[in-house]
């Protein structure tokens, strides 16, 4: 998408080198040898890899869903939209198919917290959210997010009242979830485009939520 | 199968460690490993249940000593083992004992498209009439089965509330064993925290899981 600025796609054959001298051990290794054999048998294409990890690394991100979460905040008829057919909204945007990566957005209230784990793998929205941080895959997000959420919480520094229902979505099957967090109090008249410079991964995940710097002013 | 990988409520993970992440690959081979599964996928010789199950068969010592790309690259090495791509000796050798051409590899303009178009489970072409409706009570299955399961331990023989219908999708436990699709419809169902994990959990908390037709009775 035209949205997306391209750096220079060899720009990282510089780091490779530098790691393909390193001896190799291990994963690492077998890694290597799968590669080369699979492109020997013409199974794959090596610059497809390079490609695949530029992609990752620098164009796919927590930035697409930064956006959709401002839009929805200054938008009511859009935030309708997601939380009622979140593939079809964020498909808006270009960042997915309309028929592909299904996905359903849940909103935060001041009734609701919702949290987001893959307990079978480490199933994960890819397409606005980018590959999931090492916490999102660890045995111990994904056996604890489920039977004790507030404690996972409270890991990350959120205490939630006993009042509000935290809600857990264990996204084991088809459908990927993003969490629209609660938009802070101090961002009344601010563009979509600031608005969604705030608006961070962990938010999205639910472990988080969004705040305006202190001291700063609006 | 009830093995390792499904851990929700397990104890004994250890401790949520948080870290602050600059780098999406902290190591250069874990990109590797990442993209050497969506080049492979592309032919299509396996679906992704498939490499799921792959996964899950991984012996559970070994999974738990197991990094998250050390295990997907285990699950990798199977299904191309297992769909025929490569042979296991020459896994073992590193050296190609048939040169296969495929008609096409994935290339590198098309990348972008792919990150939009990955997964596509959705089935909605196909009539298939829904069990439920949003509102119903439903009781999930108690099963045990030794292939692939996307309806977690936790939540099996479980009371909870349709809140939703996805539409049809393909059935993962099927597909992953037989490449049967069997498309039928998957609901969002809301479980109490208590029905799942007894009365000491908070009382109005919930957790909400995708299932599929196959998985529920009427409650």
């Amino acid at each position: 998408m035209s949205e997306h600025t391209h750096p220079h796609p060899h720009d990282h054959d510089g780091d490779h080198d530098n790691a393909h001298d390193r001896p190799l051990s291990g994963p690492a290794l077998r890694v290597k040898a799968l590669e080369s054999l699979l492109a020997e048998k013409g199974l794959i294409d090596p610059k497809t890899l390079d490609e695949i990890v530029d992609t990752y690394e620098h164009r796919v991100g927590p930035r697409n869903g930064a956006r959709i979460v401002a839009r929805a905040w200054t938008d009511p008829a859009y935030r309708q939209r997601l939380l009622a057919n979140a593939t079809e909204a964020i498909a808006e945007f270009g960042f997915i198919e309309p028929h592909a990566e299904d996905m359903v957005a849940v909103e935060n209230t001041p009734q609701v917290r919702n949290l987001v784990v893959c307990s079978l793998c480490s199933c994960y929205p890819w397409p606005v959210l980018g590959l999931p941080p090492a916490w999102f895959k660890s045995d111990a997000y994904r056996a604890r997010a489920v039977i004790d959420p507030r404690g996972v919480l409270k890991a990350f520094g959120q205490d939630v009242p006993e009042d509000i229902e935290v809600r857990v979505w264990d996204s084991t099957a088809e459908m990927r979830y993003m969490v629209v967090p609660e938009r802070p109090a101090g961002t009344e008249g601010w563009s979509e485009e600031r608005l969604a410079a705030i608006v961070t991964r962990d938010s999205m995940v639910g472990v988080g939520t969004v705040a305006v710097a202190t001291g700063g002013g609006a | 199968m009830n093995s390792i990988h499904d851990m929700g409520g397990m104890h004994g993970m250890g401790p949520l460690v948080i870290e602050q992440e600059d780098h999406v690959f902290h190591e250069y081979w874990h990109g590797r490993v990442f993209a050497l599964r969506m080049a492979c996928a592309f032919h299509r010789r396996y679906n992704g249940d498939m490499g799921r199950y792959a996964r899950e068969r991984m012996p559970p010592a070994e999974f738990l000593a197991a990094s998250y790309y050390e295990r997907a690259l285990y699950a990798l090495e199977r299904v191309l083992v297992e769909s025929g791509m490569i042979d296991e000796a020459e896994l073992v050798e590193g050296r190609p004992a048939s040169a296969e051409r495929a008609a096409a590899n994935l290339r590198p303009e098309q990348v972008e498209a792919i990150t939009r178009t990955r997964r596509r489970t959705r089935m909605d072409e196909v009539a298939v009439a829904p069990k439920f409706s949003v509102g119903d009570a439903v009781l999930t299955r108690n099963f045990q089965p030794e292939g692939h399961t996307r309806l977690p331990r936790y939540a099996r023989g479980r009371r909870g509330v349709v809140q939703r219908d996805h539409g049809v999708f393909s059935f993962a436990d099927s597909n992953a064993m037989t490449r049967d699709r069997k498309p039928q419809h998957m609901y969002s169902v809301r479980f109490m925290a208590s029905e799942l994990w007894g009365e000491a959990a908070a009382p109005r908390d919930t957790v909400c899981l995708d299932l599929w037709d196959d998985y529920l009775l009427p409650a």
